[in-house]
């Protein structure tokens, strides 16, 4: 029964509100999303932090996703030891990179007066969370080896199963504890996402690769 | 031919007298909130100096505008691809030290402060932080009147065109020599703002040329502070949104000159419509950096010329906006007698704020406690006004900040200010012969009329022959489908509340 308020209420729950506030927060509030960028008042400890953390984390969460989609291609891939050695490596490297900007982005925030001045307790919030999450994630790829490999039979049918409104947690219940809490750390920053600095990763600007140099706006439709 | 009409602007730079009015002006409307105290839209700088902020005209520290690779047109900034590889830390963004810390003075302590042996002081306080400042390193119009030359004047790139001999007499105390430049957003036709702007926030409305930073949009990547070569896009960091000049176009579409042009003491300012080509915009952006000027002024058109009316009415343009363009004063500075100068055009955001250079720190050099005028004869030019080759404030140097270095372009100009001296004071003062005032003419390729049109628009203008507004209108025209008590109830509540008002 806590499971299952666990692994299906909460998830459920988690990216409903999450969706909701988000196209909320769209509509009513536009001017409110921002990535509230720092860099102006604080730029050296910033490049050590920002650039690690961003980079490594990107890769992670890209490698996360893959593996969702392509399962059947990734377990191919992983099927063979010196790629799923490689794999590995790569993911605890990216996984230590983002961890030490962090804590830098941290460390950051605490000691640089004019940073607290723009930080909010929801980026205090925020932090530890995501401090929690990319920790928790190098401590399960370190103590739970292999886990590119064992994700596809574990996370991955379940997060399938909840997305096809079929929930069945059984693939996760049997988990070690720091794995599960990983995941539903996962689900918590996903509901934080929408009332948080967090959205500006819904609208990093792809659109610039394709859209001309200059904007033009006319009050009047032009013929 | 795409005829499109802007909103242009001339500072008469012979005429500022360095009251800084202007800037207060801006910022009391403007800039007076939480995140923009160090926000100066409008900012009066001395010349030569480092400016604000601190050499915004050095591009390889900065990387704004544009520059030419392979005969291409490129942002200096960054590719598109590379702008949003960096997004998570922009290598070249100024930082608020670049500006200076915002502070106030805890003038409580005056009041508060215990009976004691020492009379009490008002610290500065950092309204930033909101902690007790130690000492204050910079602030607004820091090196204001030559003030620290030698750590500001002389760091002025403009004067790396020098050689080190006319660096070094600069600063001699008898040819001490600046002048004053305000700046505000030139609201360029390539505006480089808008171009290094990843998420598209800022665009430039084409009925008027304005260019605006859409709050709603912006999303804090902070790409326009650098991509701006002017230095006018500006981060609000207490928001996180960039903020910039807006022309005032809420005063504009009502009518009324912005306010840094409405209260300039010196009255140097002057608004009017300029009609141009849109199809040369890229081309235009794209000769070499000697035939910038040239080639800008080429992409004005003749608001007379039946076949410009014609094109610019095809393009919606109203006959009220082609009658606005017809008297713009800017137009007779910049086109017509070709003596306002756009400000950097080597960065090729063809800026629409042009300058008139100054005369005075550039003539009258002294020699041993004497105005020298050795030399006049040969250049044909009556003893009043020393030899524009020996000038005070080598031309060089007015090349480079008004023409991309064509010195051709700056002397022009300043042959023809100098016909305008000497024929008035033939006129009042009647000490020059009739061949002087001749020469002088000749020289600067004019007539009697236009000389004594330059006078009259210059020294005598009226406010309404200084600033002709379009008939922009929206204001009013808002009129026709809203009721204006309601438009009215929505405005000075905040961002947020207008927003959730708003149908859709
Ligand atoms: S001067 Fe104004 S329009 Fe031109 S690039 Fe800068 S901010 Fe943009
Ligand atoms: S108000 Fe006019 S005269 Fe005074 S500093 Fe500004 S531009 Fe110059």
């Amino acid at each position: 029964m806590f499971d299952n308020a666990l692994f299906i209420g909460f998830p459920y729950a988690a990216v409903t509100i999450s969706i909701a506030v988000t196209i909320y927060r769209f509509f009513f509030d536009p001017y409110s999303v921002s990535s509230q960028s720092s860099q102006f008042l604080e730029n050296r400890k910033l490049f050590f932090g920002s650039v690690p953390w961003h980079y490594g984390l990107i890769t992670i969460l890209l490698g996360h996703l893959t593996a969702l989609l392509f399962s059947r291609l990734w377990g191919l891939f992983t099927a063979n030891q010196t790629r799923l050695y490689v794999l590995e490596i790569t993911g605890l490297a990216l996984a230590l990179m983002a961890t030490v900007g962090l804590v830098i982005l941290f460390y950051r925030r605490m000691a640089d007066a004019r940073s607290q001045a723009v930080t909010s307790e929801l980026d205090w919030i925020l932090l530890v969370v995501l401090f929690l999450q990319v920790g928790l994630g190098f401590w399960v790829a370190y103590y739970y080896r292999w886990g590119s490999d064992w994700y596809l039979h574990t996370a991955v049918p379940w997060l399938v199963s909840l997305l096809k409104f079929q929930p069945d947690i059984t693939y996760v219940t049997a988990l070690p504890f720091w794995v599960k809490f990983h995941f539903l750390n996962g689900f918590t920053i996903a509901f934080l996402l929408p009332f948080t600095r967090l959205v500006h990763l819904l609208v990093y600007p792809l659109s610039y690769l394709w859209r001309e140099h200059q904007v033009v706006i006319w009050n009047k439709a032009r013929h | 031919m795409d005829i499109r009409a802007h909103v242009s602007m001339v500072f008469h730079l012979d005429k500022c007298i360095g009251c800084h009015t202007c800037s207060i002006a801006c910022k009391n409307i403007w800039t007076d909130r939480k995140g923009t105290e160090y926000m100066w839209w409008n900012n009066v700088e001395t010349k030569p100096g480092t400016g604000y902020p601190t050499q915004w005209e050095d591009q390889e520290k900065y990387k704004g505008g544009w520059e030419k690779k392979n005969e291409e047109l490129k942002l200096k900034l960054h590719s598109k691809l590379g702008g949003l590889g960096n997004i998570f830390y922009n290598p070249y963004l100024p930082t608020i030290d670049d500006y200076y810390e915002p502070w106030t003075y805890d003038y409580e302590n005056l009041f508060n402060a215990p009976e004691g042996d020492d009379q009490p002081t008002a610290r500065a306080i950092s309204m930033i932080t909101g902690k007790p400042m130690d000492s204050i390193e910079a602030g607004p119009n820091w090196d204001d009147d030559l003030g620290g030359s030698p750590l500001y004047a002389r760091n002025d790139v403009n004067l790396d065109e020098l050689t080190d001999d006319e660096r070094e007499q600069l600063n001699e105390l008898e040819r001490v020599v600046f002048f004053y430049l305000p700046r505000i957003c030139n609201h360029c036709l390539n505006p480089g703002c808008v171009a290094a702007c990843p998420a598209g926030a800022i665009y430039k409305r084409g009925e008027d040329g304005i260019v605006l930073l859409s709050q709603e949009k912006c999303r804090a990547w902070r790409m326009c502070i650098s991509g701006c070569p002017y230095k006018k896009t500006y981060f609000n960091w207490a928001s996180g949104k960039s903020e910039k000049c807006i022309l005032c176009y809420p005063r504009l579409e009502s009518g009324q000159p912005p306010a840094c042009f409405h209260s300039c003491v010196g009255r140097i300012r002057y608004l009017g419509v300029l009609l141009y080509d849109a199809d040369q915009i890229e081309k235009c952006a794209s000769v070499p950096d000697h035939e910038l000027v040239a080639a800008q002024r080429n992409m004005i058109q003749d608001p007379f010329d039946p076949e410009v009316i014609a094109a610019a009415k095809k393009n919606g343009i109203s006959d009220a906006m082609i009658t606005s363009a017809q008297n713009s004063p800017v137009y007779k500075f910049v086109k017509k007698w070709q003596i306002a100068l756009p400000l950097h055009p080597d960065f090729r955001t063809l800026p629409m704020l042009y300058y008139v250079p100054p005369m005075l720190p550039v003539l009258a050099k002294t020699k041993d406690g004497n105005y020298d005028v050795d030399g006049l004869e040969k250049e044909g030019l009556p003893a009043m006004l020393s030899s524009l080759e020996k000038a005070r404030m080598p031309i060089k140097y007015m090349a480079s900040m008004f023409s991309a270095g064509n010195v051709q372009e700056v002397e022009d100009v300043y042959r023809k200010l100098i016909a305008v001296r000497i024929f008035k004071r033939a006129q009042k003062v009647k000490d020059y012969q009739q061949a002087d005032v001749d020469a002088a003419l000749s020289q600067g390729k004019t007539t009697a009329e236009e000389v004594e049109a330059i006078f009259r628009l210059t020294a005598l203008p009226t406010y309404e022959e200084r600033f002709v507004v379009p008939p922009l209108g929206r204001e009013v025209a808002v009129e026709a489908w809203e009721v204006p008590l309601d438009h009215k109830r929505e405005a000075g509540f905040g961002v947020r509340n207008k927003i959730a008002k708003r149908k859709f």
